[in-house]
């Protein structure tokens, strides 16, 4: 018998990802990947995976899930209160679980995203060179019940700790995003700019893994640009004055001015944030 | 070529924005490819994506870029003294379009509004060849030059909530196909059977930017019959070398 996770709950919104699908970006395919860069590689770092691993990122509630074989796994990124049969445990260390073990998440401590890791990564399907969901792209988009996981088992109960390992959660509380100007922030009349600089701004109820819209209106003089160019991180900014942060499974090309672009920390965090959150740019340059 | 442009720069730490100068054309999407070319050659050894747009390439690292101003450097050579050349031969493709009023959804419309007739409206439209400039906003989605002036009209003020697959459409200057069901503004007058985004298929978009596209129209039954050999697998682009393109 395979060994494989059985969905009891799927709770909001959980998907698999990997580190992206590379090399289609000239075909119009977003790059999808895991939101939280960071939390992902420490998640699968603790567990000695290769970087890149096909990870599940649960969004706020987690999923009730049952493992029908051993195998090891941790938790990064947000604290969703994670037991396993009920018993609270910890993120950012290894457990084992056993066959017929559940894992089931409680209430959001802090953070948006976490990411649960499995030994050898989540072998479901690779659709374009990864197993990335995204709606159009993979037959599945999102967890649901009639899902079965597939991983591969191991019965390797030493549980090494790798201490050289430090991760840390303090980003997940900071409201601070480093950014970069973006192509079109030197159009931008002075004051438009000392707002994007010292302004703070609150994540709207519209965000998820494509693009997380911001609450406030700041106006905008810019006409719209002859279409170009877009990534995960560009920022852009609507004929109706507010800003939309472009995340993970945006699209290739945009009409809006890019007004900003986030560090790969700044996309880290951002990816941690939940509606309401403020939020405020650091600009590195 | 003007001093302002190519203009360089770092866009975040993991892509370089190249932009030309800020104009729809066929004269600037033949330096945009020529340079995309000569960019992908270059960077063999390393992992870069290049994607174009009308007048701009990024270059996309697959890693955080360690010293920006070197690869901006490194890039700023590949523009220096080379003379751009055409590439003589691109693919013309020939799309089969149904124009039944089934499927035109707007083409009374156009018809009011433009004052043609419905068979003036296909002849316009079947007529010029485009020019694909790039693949964007959805997966397979063309950028085509080209359209008739005589056939331009503004999008829908109220964009319908949902554009059936393979709609072909007009929105402004630009003319295009749906690669699958979507949310969309333009005003629709045909539908295309044919696959323009195949997951399972390496590349996934047969069409690629600086290609030729020439709409044919086909009746209700024979756009039938296509559909069939796409299912079946049978279905294969009519498409012919073109010589002069980008």
């Amino acid at each position: 018998m395979k060994a494989e996770i059985e969905v009891l709950q799927p709770g909001l919104f959980s998907t698999i990802q990997d580190a992206g699908r590379k090399g289609f970006l000239k075909y119009g395919i977003p790059m999808s990947g895991v939101m939280d860069l960071y939390a992902a590689k420490m998640a699968n770092l603790i567990l000695r995976n290769p970087p890149g691993s096909a990870i599940l990122e649960i969004t706020q509630m987690g999923p009730k899930l049952r493992f029908s074989h051993p195998v090891k796994i941790a938790i990064c990124g947000a604290l969703l209160s994670p037991k396993i049969n009920n018993f609270p445990i910890g993120n950012n260390r290894v457990y084992k679980i056993e066959a017929g073990d559940e894992l089931s998440f409680g209430k959001r401590q802090m953070g948006c995203r976490a990411y649960l890791a499995i030994s050898g990564g989540f072998k479901t399907g690779k659709v374009l060179k990864s197993r990335s969901w995204f709606e159009g792209v993979t037959d599945n988009f999102k967890l649901n019940k009639t899902l079965k996981l597939p991983y591969e088992s191991t019965n390797e109960s030493k549980i090494e700790t790798n201490a050289s390992i430090k991760f840390t959660s303090e980003y997940l509380g900071t409201s601070e995003i480093d950014v970069f100007p973006g192509p079109e922030f030197d159009l931008l009349t002075e004051r438009e700019q000392e707002i994007l600089r010292s302004h703070n701004f609150s994540i709207d109820k519209n965000n998820n893994r494509m693009a997380i819209q911001l609450r406030e209106i700041m106006g905008n003089s810019l006409k719209p640009i002859i279409t170009g160019p877009v990534l995960p991180g560009t920022v852009q900014l609507t004929p109706s004055g507010k800003l939309i942060v472009l995340m993970r499974d945006c699209q290739t090309t945009g009409g809006y001015p890019r007004v900003i672009q986030l560090s790969e920390t700044g996309m880290n965090k951002i990816a941690q944030k939940i509606i309401g959150d403020s939020v405020s740019f650091a600009f590195l340059g | 070529m003007n001093s302002k442009f190519p203009r360089i720069r770092a866009m975040g730490e993991r892509a370089i924005l190249i932009e030309f100068e800020p104009e729809i054309s066929e004269n600037t999407l033949e330096k945009v490819l020529f340079y995309k070319n000569k960019i992908e050659g270059h960077y063999i050894k390393v992992k870069v994506e290049v994607i174009n747009t009308y007048n701009s390439l990024l270059v996309y690292y697959t890693y955080t870029i360690e010293n920006v101003y070197d690869e901006v450097s490194a890039l700023t050579g590949l523009f220096q003294g080379t003379k751009i050349t055409k590439k003589t031969i691109v693919q013309l493709y020939n799309i089969p379009v149904c124009y039944d009023v089934e499927f035109g959804l707007d083409l009374k419309l156009i018809s009011r509004e433009k004052n043609l007739s419905l068979d003036q409206i296909i002849g316009l439209h079947t007529q010029p060849i485009y020019t694909v400039y790039f693949i964007g906003f959805l997966p397979g989605f063309l950028y085509l030059g080209g359209l008739d002036k005589k056939l331009q009209i503004s999008r829908k003020i109220q964009p319908r909530m949902v554009v059936q697959k393979g709609a072909v459409g007009i929105g402004e200057n630009q003319t295009g196909i749906y690669p699958k069901s979507s949310p969309g503004g333009w005003q629709i007058i045909g539908n295309s059977p044919v696959p323009l985004f195949d997951k399972n298929r390496l590349p996934p978009c047969e069409i690629s930017a600086g290609d030729k596209v020439k709409f044919y129209q086909v009746s209700k039954s024979e756009f039938l019959k296509i559909s069939e050999e796409i299912i079946e697998g049978k279905f294969q682009f009519k498409k012919t070398g073109y010589e002069g393109g980008n």
